[in-house]
Protein backbone atom coordinates (compact mmCIF):
# COMPACT_ATOMS: atom_id res chain seq x y z
CA UNK A 1 0.00 0.00 0.00
CA UNK A 2 1.72 3.63 -1.28
CA UNK A 3 1.92 5.91 1.81
CA UNK A 4 -0.59 8.56 2.16
CA UNK A 5 0.13 12.51 1.21
CA UNK A 6 1.35 13.96 4.85
CA UNK A 7 -1.64 16.72 4.03
CA UNK A 8 -4.53 16.16 2.36
CA UNK A 9 -7.38 19.20 1.82
CA UNK A 10 -10.50 18.07 0.29
CA UNK A 11 -13.08 20.06 -0.70
CA UNK A 12 -12.52 23.24 1.77
CA UNK A 13 -15.19 25.27 2.25
CA UNK A 14 -15.25 28.82 4.75
CA UNK A 15 -17.81 31.45 4.79
CA UNK A 16 -17.43 35.18 6.67
CA UNK A 17 -21.09 36.43 6.77
CA UNK A 18 -22.33 34.66 4.22
CA UNK A 19 -19.59 35.82 1.91
CA UNK A 20 -17.63 32.91 0.39
CA UNK A 21 -14.09 32.93 1.56
CA UNK A 22 -12.79 29.50 0.07
CA UNK A 23 -15.02 27.66 -2.55
CA UNK A 24 -13.87 24.11 -2.12
CA UNK A 25 -10.02 23.94 -2.16
CA UNK A 26 -8.46 20.74 -2.63
CA UNK A 27 -4.60 20.36 -2.88
CA UNK A 28 -1.99 17.73 -1.67
CA UNK A 29 1.62 17.88 -0.03
CA UNK A 30 3.77 14.74 -0.34
CA UNK A 31 6.04 14.20 2.80
CA UNK A 32 9.15 16.59 2.77
CA UNK A 33 7.76 18.60 -0.34
CA UNK A 34 7.45 22.23 -0.30
CA UNK A 35 4.56 24.01 -1.50
CA UNK A 36 4.60 27.40 -2.39
CA UNK A 37 1.06 29.33 -2.15
CA UNK A 38 0.72 32.57 -4.26
CA UNK A 39 -2.25 34.57 -5.11
CA UNK A 40 -3.51 38.27 -4.97
CA UNK A 41 -4.62 39.70 -1.27
CA UNK A 42 -7.66 38.49 0.34
CA UNK A 43 -7.70 35.86 -2.03
CA UNK A 44 -7.77 33.74 1.33
CA UNK A 45 -4.42 32.00 1.84
CA UNK A 46 -4.41 33.64 5.43
CA UNK A 47 -7.65 31.75 5.96
CA UNK A 48 -6.40 28.24 4.13
CA UNK A 49 -3.65 28.40 6.62
CA UNK A 50 -5.91 28.87 10.16
CA UNK A 51 -8.27 25.93 8.75
CA UNK A 52 -4.92 23.57 8.63
CA UNK A 53 -3.21 24.78 11.75
CA UNK A 54 -6.82 24.49 13.11
CA UNK A 55 -6.99 27.85 14.46
CA UNK A 56 -10.39 28.22 13.30
CA UNK A 57 -13.04 25.47 12.39
CA UNK A 58 -13.87 25.17 8.26
CA UNK A 59 -17.71 25.07 6.97
CA UNK A 60 -17.02 22.00 5.49
CA UNK A 61 -14.37 19.70 3.70
CA UNK A 62 -11.48 17.52 5.05
CA UNK A 63 -7.85 18.01 6.26
CA UNK A 64 -5.89 14.94 7.02
CA UNK A 65 -2.77 14.86 7.83
CA UNK A 66 -1.34 11.67 7.14
CA UNK A 67 -4.10 10.04 6.40
CA UNK A 68 -5.86 10.95 9.52
CA UNK A 69 -8.40 13.30 9.33
CA UNK A 70 -7.74 16.61 12.30
CA UNK A 71 -10.03 18.60 13.42
CA UNK A 72 -12.85 17.00 13.74
CA UNK A 73 -14.61 14.46 15.24
CA UNK A 74 -16.99 11.57 13.95
CA UNK A 75 -17.26 10.68 10.51
CA UNK A 76 -15.39 12.43 7.50
CA UNK A 77 -19.09 13.46 5.95
CA UNK A 78 -20.37 14.71 9.19
CA UNK A 79 -18.22 17.55 10.04
CA UNK A 80 -18.28 18.38 13.99
CA UNK A 81 -15.42 20.59 15.26
CA UNK A 82 -13.20 18.44 17.53
CA UNK A 83 -13.80 19.65 21.39
CA UNK A 84 -10.86 22.57 22.04
CA UNK A 85 -8.69 20.11 24.09
CA UNK A 86 -8.46 18.05 21.36
CA UNK A 87 -7.90 20.25 18.74
CA UNK A 88 -5.15 21.80 21.18
CA UNK A 89 -3.33 18.71 21.19
CA UNK A 90 -3.33 18.08 17.06
CA UNK A 91 -2.15 21.54 16.45
CA UNK A 92 1.40 20.47 18.25
CA UNK A 93 1.74 18.84 15.05
CA UNK A 94 1.53 21.70 12.86
CA UNK A 95 3.95 24.39 13.24
CA UNK A 96 2.76 28.01 12.34
CA UNK A 97 4.74 31.01 11.11
CA UNK A 98 3.21 34.43 10.72
CA UNK A 99 3.26 37.34 9.09
CA UNK A 100 3.38 39.55 12.17
CA UNK A 101 6.18 37.21 13.93
CA UNK A 102 3.80 37.22 17.53
CA UNK A 103 6.33 36.59 19.56
CA UNK A 104 5.53 36.68 23.46
CA UNK A 105 7.08 40.13 24.17
CA UNK A 106 7.54 39.42 28.15
CA UNK A 107 9.52 36.28 27.29
CA UNK A 108 13.48 36.48 25.62
CA UNK A 109 14.36 34.38 23.00
CA UNK A 110 15.13 31.21 24.51
CA UNK A 111 11.71 31.67 26.87
CA UNK A 112 9.95 31.80 23.42
CA UNK A 113 10.88 28.65 22.23
CA UNK A 114 10.43 27.21 24.92
CA UNK A 115 7.07 28.32 25.98
CA UNK A 116 5.55 25.44 23.77
CA UNK A 117 7.72 22.44 25.31
CA UNK A 118 7.30 23.38 29.19
CA UNK A 119 3.32 23.99 28.69
CA UNK A 120 2.51 22.28 25.85
CA UNK A 121 4.50 18.71 26.13
CA UNK A 122 5.22 19.00 29.88
CA UNK A 123 9.23 19.16 28.88
CA UNK A 124 11.39 19.34 32.36
CA UNK A 125 12.68 23.25 32.17
CA UNK A 126 16.28 22.19 31.79
CA UNK A 127 15.90 19.97 29.09
CA UNK A 128 13.67 22.49 27.61
CA UNK A 129 16.21 25.11 27.68
CA UNK A 130 18.94 23.23 25.95
CA UNK A 131 16.72 21.98 23.07
CA UNK A 132 16.02 25.40 22.57
CA UNK A 133 19.26 26.66 22.83
CA UNK A 134 19.78 24.54 20.43
CA UNK A 135 17.13 25.28 18.23
CA UNK A 136 18.23 29.28 17.83
CA UNK A 137 21.42 28.01 16.89
CA UNK A 138 20.25 26.02 14.18
CA UNK A 139 18.23 29.59 13.15
CA UNK A 140 21.83 31.54 13.93
CA UNK A 141 20.69 33.35 16.96
CA UNK A 142 22.81 31.70 19.99
CA UNK A 143 24.20 35.14 20.26
CA UNK A 144 20.67 36.78 20.70
CA UNK A 145 19.45 33.81 22.96
CA UNK A 146 18.69 36.19 26.16
CA UNK A 147 17.42 39.29 23.99
CA UNK A 148 13.67 40.08 24.62
CA UNK A 149 11.67 40.60 21.76
CA UNK A 150 11.58 44.38 21.33
CA UNK A 151 15.34 44.15 21.29
CA UNK A 152 15.74 41.91 17.61
CA UNK A 153 15.46 42.53 14.67
CA UNK A 154 12.09 41.58 12.30
CA UNK A 155 14.46 39.24 10.50
CA UNK A 156 15.36 37.94 13.82
CA UNK A 157 12.49 37.65 15.44
CA UNK A 158 11.01 35.89 12.84
CA UNK A 159 13.85 33.27 13.52
CA UNK A 160 13.16 33.07 16.57
CA UNK A 161 9.13 32.65 15.86
CA UNK A 162 10.47 29.50 13.49
CA UNK A 163 12.65 27.67 16.07
CA UNK A 164 9.88 28.13 18.53
CA UNK A 165 7.28 26.22 16.16
CA UNK A 166 10.19 24.20 15.43
CA UNK A 167 10.94 22.87 18.64
CA UNK A 168 7.91 21.37 18.97
CA UNK A 169 8.97 18.49 15.76
CA UNK A 170 6.08 19.64 13.71
CA UNK A 171 5.43 17.00 10.96
CA UNK A 172 4.00 20.37 8.88
CA UNK A 173 5.08 23.83 8.74
CA UNK A 174 2.88 26.45 7.86
CA UNK A 175 4.14 29.68 6.71
CA UNK A 176 2.31 32.83 6.04
CA UNK A 177 3.98 35.73 4.51
CA UNK A 178 6.94 35.35 6.61
CA UNK A 179 8.93 38.31 4.88
CA UNK A 180 5.74 40.63 4.37
CA UNK A 181 6.99 42.41 7.35
CA UNK A 182 10.20 42.38 7.02
CA UNK A 183 12.62 45.85 5.56
CA UNK A 184 14.12 44.29 2.30
CA UNK A 185 17.39 43.86 4.21
CA UNK A 186 16.45 41.17 6.81
CA UNK A 187 14.28 39.20 4.08
CA UNK A 188 17.46 37.44 3.08
CA UNK A 189 17.86 35.68 6.42
CA UNK A 190 14.70 34.44 7.13
CA UNK A 191 14.75 33.00 3.96
CA UNK A 192 18.48 31.10 4.51
CA UNK A 193 16.41 29.83 7.60
CA UNK A 194 13.37 28.51 5.26
CA UNK A 195 15.60 26.94 2.89
CA UNK A 196 17.51 25.18 5.05
CA UNK A 197 14.46 23.61 6.87
CA UNK A 198 13.78 22.98 3.23
CA UNK A 199 16.81 20.85 2.45
CA UNK A 200 16.61 19.30 6.15
CA UNK A 201 13.42 17.44 4.27
CA UNK A 202 10.75 19.64 6.36
CA UNK A 203 7.09 19.50 4.72
CA UNK A 204 5.95 23.30 4.44
CA UNK A 205 3.33 25.03 2.86
CA UNK A 206 4.25 28.73 2.36
CA UNK A 207 1.91 31.75 1.64
CA UNK A 208 4.61 33.27 0.06
CA UNK A 209 5.29 36.66 -2.67
CA UNK A 210 8.98 36.10 -3.07
CA UNK A 211 8.50 34.41 -6.75
CA UNK A 212 12.89 33.63 -6.20
CA UNK A 213 12.42 31.55 -3.20
CA UNK A 214 9.25 30.29 -5.14
CA UNK A 215 10.94 28.96 -7.86
CA UNK A 216 14.06 27.72 -5.91
CA UNK A 217 12.74 26.03 -2.99
CA UNK A 218 9.37 25.12 -4.06
CA UNK A 219 8.08 21.90 -5.45
CA UNK A 220 4.98 22.74 -6.18
CA UNK A 221 3.92 26.36 -6.79
CA UNK A 222 -0.46 26.96 -6.65
CA UNK A 223 -2.03 30.21 -7.61
CA UNK A 224 -4.58 30.73 -5.34
CA UNK A 225 -7.43 33.24 -6.21
CA UNK A 226 -10.97 34.13 -4.89
CA UNK A 227 -10.96 31.39 -2.71
CA UNK A 228 -10.00 28.30 -5.07
CA UNK A 229 -6.51 26.69 -6.21
CA UNK A 230 -6.41 28.07 -10.00
CA UNK A 231 -3.57 26.49 -11.29
CA UNK A 232 -0.81 24.48 -9.11
CA UNK A 233 2.41 22.80 -10.87
CA UNK A 234 6.05 22.50 -10.31
CA UNK A 235 7.61 25.19 -10.54
CA UNK A 236 9.27 25.06 -13.95
CA UNK A 237 6.02 24.77 -15.63
CA UNK A 238 3.79 26.77 -13.32
CA UNK A 239 6.26 29.88 -13.73
CA UNK A 240 7.65 29.35 -17.37
CA UNK A 241 4.67 28.00 -19.37
CA UNK A 242 1.48 28.76 -17.51
CA UNK A 243 -1.64 27.03 -18.51
CA UNK A 244 -4.06 29.51 -17.12
CA UNK A 245 -4.63 33.16 -18.32
CA UNK A 246 -5.24 33.81 -14.85
CA UNK A 247 -1.72 32.92 -13.78
CA UNK A 248 0.19 34.80 -16.40
CA UNK A 249 -2.34 37.82 -15.92
CA UNK A 250 -0.87 37.09 -11.91
CA UNK A 251 2.90 36.92 -13.19
CA UNK A 252 3.24 39.67 -15.45
CA UNK A 253 1.96 41.74 -12.59
CA UNK A 254 4.69 40.30 -10.04
CA UNK A 255 7.13 40.63 -12.63
CA UNK B 1 -3.97 78.79 69.97
CA UNK B 2 -0.79 77.76 68.43
CA UNK B 3 0.12 74.66 66.26
CA UNK B 4 1.61 72.77 69.38
CA UNK B 5 4.03 70.46 67.80
CA UNK B 6 4.56 68.22 71.27
CA UNK B 7 1.29 67.39 71.31
CA UNK B 8 1.59 66.85 66.94
CA UNK B 9 4.82 64.35 67.87
CA UNK B 10 3.26 62.57 70.52
CA UNK B 11 0.69 61.62 68.58
CA UNK B 12 2.49 60.71 65.64
CA UNK B 13 4.39 58.04 67.49
CA UNK B 14 1.69 57.10 69.41
CA UNK B 15 0.69 52.91 69.48
CA UNK B 16 -2.38 54.13 68.51
CA UNK B 17 -1.88 56.21 65.49
CA UNK B 18 0.53 53.24 63.95
CA UNK B 19 -1.92 50.69 65.20
CA UNK B 20 -4.61 52.79 63.14
CA UNK B 21 -2.17 53.28 60.17
CA UNK B 22 -1.73 49.47 59.98
CA UNK B 23 -5.27 48.85 60.19
CA UNK B 24 -5.73 51.56 57.17
CA UNK B 25 -2.92 49.87 55.19
CA UNK B 26 -4.75 45.97 55.50
CA UNK B 27 -7.82 47.30 54.93
CA UNK B 28 -6.79 48.82 51.49
CA UNK B 29 -4.73 45.81 50.54
CA UNK B 30 -7.32 43.55 51.31
CA UNK B 31 -9.97 45.48 49.58
CA UNK B 32 -7.80 46.06 46.42
CA UNK B 33 -7.05 42.21 46.44
CA UNK B 34 -10.21 41.55 47.00
CA UNK B 35 -11.57 44.11 43.93
CA UNK B 36 -8.46 43.03 41.46
CA UNK B 37 -10.03 39.40 42.06
CA UNK B 38 -13.51 40.60 41.20
CA UNK B 39 -12.96 42.30 38.54
CA UNK B 40 -10.86 39.95 37.01
CA UNK B 41 -13.84 37.87 37.25
CA UNK B 42 -16.71 40.57 36.14
CA UNK B 43 -13.89 41.31 32.85
CA UNK B 44 -13.64 37.38 32.24
CA UNK B 45 -17.74 37.65 32.51
CA UNK B 46 -17.83 40.74 30.05
CA UNK B 47 -17.15 38.20 27.23
CA UNK B 48 -18.30 35.12 28.23
CA UNK B 49 -20.63 33.28 25.05
CA UNK B 50 -23.35 33.13 27.04
CA UNK B 51 -25.70 36.45 27.53
CA UNK B 52 -27.09 35.82 30.96
CA UNK B 53 -23.42 35.81 32.34
CA UNK B 54 -22.56 38.95 29.88
CA UNK B 55 -25.77 41.00 31.59
CA UNK B 56 -25.30 39.93 34.91
CA UNK B 57 -21.87 41.29 34.89
CA UNK B 58 -22.75 44.67 33.16
CA UNK B 59 -25.59 44.80 36.23
CA UNK B 60 -23.07 44.70 38.52
CA UNK B 61 -20.88 46.83 37.21
CA UNK B 62 -23.76 49.59 36.60
CA UNK B 63 -24.83 48.65 40.48
CA UNK B 64 -21.35 49.38 42.15
CA UNK B 65 -20.29 52.29 39.88
CA UNK B 66 -23.78 54.12 41.03
CA UNK B 67 -23.33 53.70 45.02
CA UNK B 68 -21.61 55.72 46.86
CA UNK B 69 -19.07 53.81 48.83
CA UNK B 70 -20.06 55.25 51.95
CA UNK B 71 -23.79 54.75 51.63
CA UNK B 72 -22.50 50.86 50.69
CA UNK B 73 -20.26 50.64 54.12
CA UNK B 74 -23.90 51.92 56.65
CA UNK B 75 -25.12 49.29 54.21
CA UNK B 76 -22.80 46.51 54.62
CA UNK B 77 -22.70 47.10 58.65
CA UNK B 78 -26.40 48.60 59.88
CA UNK B 79 -28.36 47.16 56.71
CA UNK B 80 -27.11 43.02 56.48
CA UNK B 81 -27.62 42.21 60.05
CA UNK B 82 -31.21 43.24 60.37
CA UNK B 83 -31.34 41.35 56.90
CA UNK B 84 -29.92 37.93 58.61
CA UNK B 85 -28.83 36.63 61.54
CA UNK B 86 -25.60 35.31 60.26
CA UNK B 87 -24.50 39.02 60.08
CA UNK B 88 -25.37 39.32 64.38
CA UNK B 89 -22.57 37.21 65.08
CA UNK B 90 -19.46 38.42 66.91
CA UNK B 91 -16.85 37.36 63.49
CA UNK B 92 -18.97 39.94 61.27
CA UNK B 93 -16.33 42.64 62.89
CA UNK B 94 -16.58 46.68 61.25
CA UNK B 95 -12.98 45.29 59.04
CA UNK B 96 -14.92 42.45 56.99
CA UNK B 97 -17.97 44.80 56.28
CA UNK B 98 -15.76 47.51 54.92
CA UNK B 99 -13.33 44.70 53.26
CA UNK B 100 -16.53 43.27 51.88
CA UNK B 101 -18.03 47.05 50.71
CA UNK B 102 -14.92 48.29 49.29
CA UNK B 103 -13.63 45.51 47.21
CA UNK B 104 -17.71 45.17 45.59
CA UNK B 105 -17.51 48.77 44.88
CA UNK B 106 -13.95 48.83 43.71
CA UNK B 107 -14.43 45.40 42.05
CA UNK B 108 -16.58 47.21 39.68
CA UNK B 109 -13.79 49.70 38.66
CA UNK B 110 -11.06 47.47 38.23
CA UNK B 111 -13.33 45.24 35.99
CA UNK B 112 -13.05 48.23 33.37
CA UNK B 113 -9.51 48.35 34.02
CA UNK B 114 -8.55 44.74 33.38
CA UNK B 115 -10.80 44.40 30.42
CA UNK B 116 -9.55 46.78 28.74
CA UNK B 117 -6.06 45.45 29.72
CA UNK B 118 -6.85 41.79 28.34
CA UNK B 119 -8.14 43.37 25.44
CA UNK B 120 -5.76 45.78 24.60
CA UNK B 121 -3.07 42.35 23.92
CA UNK B 122 -2.44 41.95 20.37
CA UNK B 123 -4.84 39.23 18.36
CA UNK B 124 -1.73 37.71 17.27
CA UNK B 125 -0.34 36.25 20.69
CA UNK B 126 -3.28 34.26 21.27
CA UNK B 127 -3.28 33.16 18.00
CA UNK B 128 0.37 31.88 18.15
CA UNK B 129 -0.07 30.33 21.94
CA UNK B 130 -3.05 28.22 20.32
CA UNK B 131 -0.51 26.87 17.24
CA UNK B 132 1.95 25.89 19.60
CA UNK B 133 -1.08 23.67 21.23
CA UNK B 134 -1.96 25.75 24.46
CA UNK B 135 -5.16 25.55 25.75
CA UNK B 136 -7.28 28.41 26.42
CA UNK B 137 -6.40 28.41 30.14
CA UNK B 138 -2.81 28.36 29.15
CA UNK B 139 -3.12 30.91 26.54
CA UNK B 140 -4.72 33.65 29.36
CA UNK B 141 -2.74 32.51 32.07
CA UNK B 142 0.79 32.08 30.33
CA UNK B 143 0.49 34.46 27.33
CA UNK B 144 -2.16 37.25 27.67
CA UNK B 145 -2.39 37.90 31.77
CA UNK B 146 1.85 39.16 32.12
CA UNK B 147 0.60 41.27 29.09
CA UNK B 148 -2.27 42.57 30.61
CA UNK B 149 -0.63 42.87 33.71
CA UNK B 150 1.21 45.36 32.31
CA UNK B 151 -1.14 47.70 30.82
CA UNK B 152 -3.08 47.00 33.82
CA UNK B 153 -0.43 47.72 36.34
CA UNK B 154 -0.47 52.13 35.88
CA UNK B 155 -4.13 52.74 36.72
CA UNK B 156 -4.05 49.63 39.32
CA UNK B 157 -2.07 51.21 41.34
CA UNK B 158 -3.46 54.90 41.51
CA UNK B 159 -6.69 52.65 42.39
CA UNK B 160 -5.24 51.28 45.51
CA UNK B 161 -3.74 55.07 46.64
CA UNK B 162 -7.10 55.93 46.01
CA UNK B 163 -8.48 53.15 48.09
CA UNK B 164 -6.26 53.60 50.66
CA UNK B 165 -7.58 57.42 51.10
CA UNK B 166 -11.26 55.23 50.93
CA UNK B 167 -10.24 53.05 53.53
CA UNK B 168 -10.80 56.43 55.68
CA UNK B 169 -14.60 55.87 55.13
CA UNK B 170 -14.80 52.95 57.58
CA UNK B 171 -14.52 55.49 60.65
CA UNK B 172 -18.42 55.79 60.16
CA UNK B 173 -18.68 52.13 60.88
CA UNK B 174 -16.71 52.07 64.14
CA UNK B 175 -13.52 50.86 62.41
CA UNK B 176 -10.54 52.28 64.90
CA UNK B 177 -8.23 52.74 61.49
CA UNK B 178 -6.39 56.24 61.04
CA UNK B 179 -9.12 58.47 60.92
CA UNK B 180 -10.98 56.76 63.74
CA UNK B 181 -8.08 57.15 65.16
CA UNK B 182 -7.84 61.44 64.99
CA UNK B 183 -11.22 61.65 65.76
CA UNK B 184 -11.42 59.87 68.73
CA UNK B 185 -8.16 61.77 70.59
CA UNK B 186 -10.13 65.10 69.05
CA UNK B 187 -12.71 64.46 70.63
CA UNK B 188 -11.02 64.64 73.86
CA UNK B 189 -8.48 67.27 73.52
CA UNK B 190 -9.97 69.49 70.36
CA UNK B 191 -6.56 69.39 69.34
CA UNK B 192 -7.55 69.15 65.95
CA UNK B 193 -5.08 70.74 63.88
CA UNK B 194 -2.39 68.18 65.69
CA UNK B 195 -4.53 65.48 65.61
CA UNK B 196 -5.47 66.20 62.23
CA UNK B 197 -1.60 66.61 60.97
CA UNK B 198 -0.67 63.26 62.13
CA UNK B 199 -2.90 61.30 60.72
CA UNK B 200 -2.25 63.53 57.29
CA UNK B 201 1.64 62.57 57.89
CA UNK B 202 0.63 58.79 58.12
CA UNK B 203 -1.14 59.20 54.77
CA UNK B 204 1.42 60.92 53.04
CA UNK B 205 4.13 58.42 54.29
CA UNK B 206 1.72 55.35 53.13
CA UNK B 207 1.01 56.84 49.66
CA UNK B 208 4.59 57.60 48.90
CA UNK B 209 6.06 53.92 49.87
CA UNK B 210 3.16 52.60 47.69
CA UNK B 211 4.51 55.14 44.72
CA UNK B 212 8.22 53.65 44.84
CA UNK B 213 6.74 50.47 45.09
CA UNK B 214 4.64 51.08 42.17
CA UNK B 215 7.65 52.20 40.13
CA UNK B 216 9.85 49.30 41.30
CA UNK B 217 6.67 46.81 40.23
CA UNK B 218 6.37 48.63 36.72
CA UNK B 219 10.09 48.55 35.84
CA UNK B 220 9.94 44.65 36.19
CA UNK B 221 7.60 44.97 33.05
CA UNK B 222 10.11 46.43 30.89
CA UNK B 223 11.05 43.17 28.87
CA UNK B 224 14.60 43.86 28.11
CA UNK B 225 17.32 42.09 29.19
CA UNK B 226 19.46 45.45 30.49
CA UNK B 227 17.18 47.06 32.73
CA UNK B 228 15.96 50.39 31.93
CA UNK B 229 13.59 52.70 32.57
CA UNK B 230 9.96 52.59 30.87
CA UNK B 231 9.83 55.87 28.83
CA UNK B 232 6.48 57.04 26.61
CA UNK B 233 6.50 54.81 23.62
CA UNK B 234 6.68 57.27 21.08
CA UNK B 235 10.11 58.56 22.54
CA UNK B 236 11.64 54.70 23.22
CA UNK B 237 13.75 53.04 20.68
CA UNK B 238 12.49 49.53 21.44
CA UNK B 239 8.91 49.89 21.04
CA UNK B 240 6.19 47.38 21.26
CA UNK B 241 7.10 43.96 20.07
CA UNK B 242 6.29 43.20 16.54
CA UNK B 243 7.59 46.25 15.19
CA UNK B 244 9.64 45.39 12.25
CA UNK B 245 11.62 48.56 12.00
CA UNK B 246 14.53 48.30 14.46
CA UNK B 247 17.57 46.79 13.18
CA UNK B 248 20.15 45.93 16.05
CA UNK B 249 23.18 44.24 16.31
CA UNK B 250 24.49 41.93 12.80
CA UNK B 251 25.43 38.90 13.55
CA UNK B 252 25.91 35.56 11.26
CA UNK B 253 23.18 34.14 9.01
CA UNK B 254 23.02 30.42 9.05
CA UNK B 255 24.95 28.50 6.21
N1 LIG C 1 -12.35 36.68 10.71
C1 LIG C 1 -12.84 37.17 9.55
N2 LIG C 1 -14.07 37.74 9.51
C2 LIG C 1 -14.59 38.21 8.37
N3 LIG C 1 -13.95 38.21 7.19
C3 LIG C 1 -12.72 37.65 7.15
C4 LIG C 1 -12.11 37.12 8.32
N4 LIG C 1 -10.89 36.65 7.98
C5 LIG C 1 -10.75 36.88 6.66
N5 LIG C 1 -11.85 37.48 6.15
C6 LIG C 1 -12.04 37.86 4.74
O1 LIG C 1 -11.72 36.75 3.95
C7 LIG C 1 -11.03 37.15 2.79
C8 LIG C 1 -9.72 36.41 2.66
O2 LIG C 1 -8.86 36.84 3.66
P1 LIG C 1 -7.40 36.25 3.87
O3 LIG C 1 -7.49 34.78 4.00
O4 LIG C 1 -6.78 36.98 4.96
O5 LIG C 1 -6.72 36.63 2.48
P2 LIG C 1 -5.18 36.66 2.09
O6 LIG C 1 -4.39 36.06 3.19
O7 LIG C 1 -5.09 35.85 0.83
O8 LIG C 1 -4.82 38.08 1.83
C9 LIG C 1 -10.88 38.65 2.85
O9 LIG C 1 -11.87 39.23 2.05
C10 LIG C 1 -11.09 38.96 4.31
O10 LIG C 1 -11.69 40.22 4.44
MG1 LIG D 1 -2.91 36.95 4.37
Amino acid sequence: MKTPPLLEVQNLHKSYNNVEVLGGVDFTVRRGQVKALLGPSGSGKSTILRMISLLEPADSGTILLDGEPIGVIGGRVDVRPAPERVLARQRTAIGMVFQKFNLFPHLDATRNVMSGLTTVLKVPKKEAREQALEMLDRVGLSARAHAYPAELSGGQQQRVAIARALVMKPKLMLFDEPTSALDPELVREVLDVMEKLASDGMTMVVVTHEMRFARSVASEVALFDSGQIVEQAPPDRFFDAPEHERTRRFLAHMH
Amino acid sequence: MAFDSTIFFDQLFSEAYLRGALLSLSLAIASQIGAVIIGFGLALGKSSKFAVVRSLCTSYIWFFRAVPALLLLLLMWNGLPQLSPVFQKEWYSPFLAAFIGLALAEGAFMAEIIRSALMSVDDGQQLAARALGMTRGQVLFKVVLPQATRVALPPTGNEFIGMVKYTSLASVISLQELLTTAQMGVAVTFRYAEYYAAATVYYLVIVSVLMLLQNRVERRFTWTSTPTRRRFPALSRAGAAGSPKQTTTQEKVPA
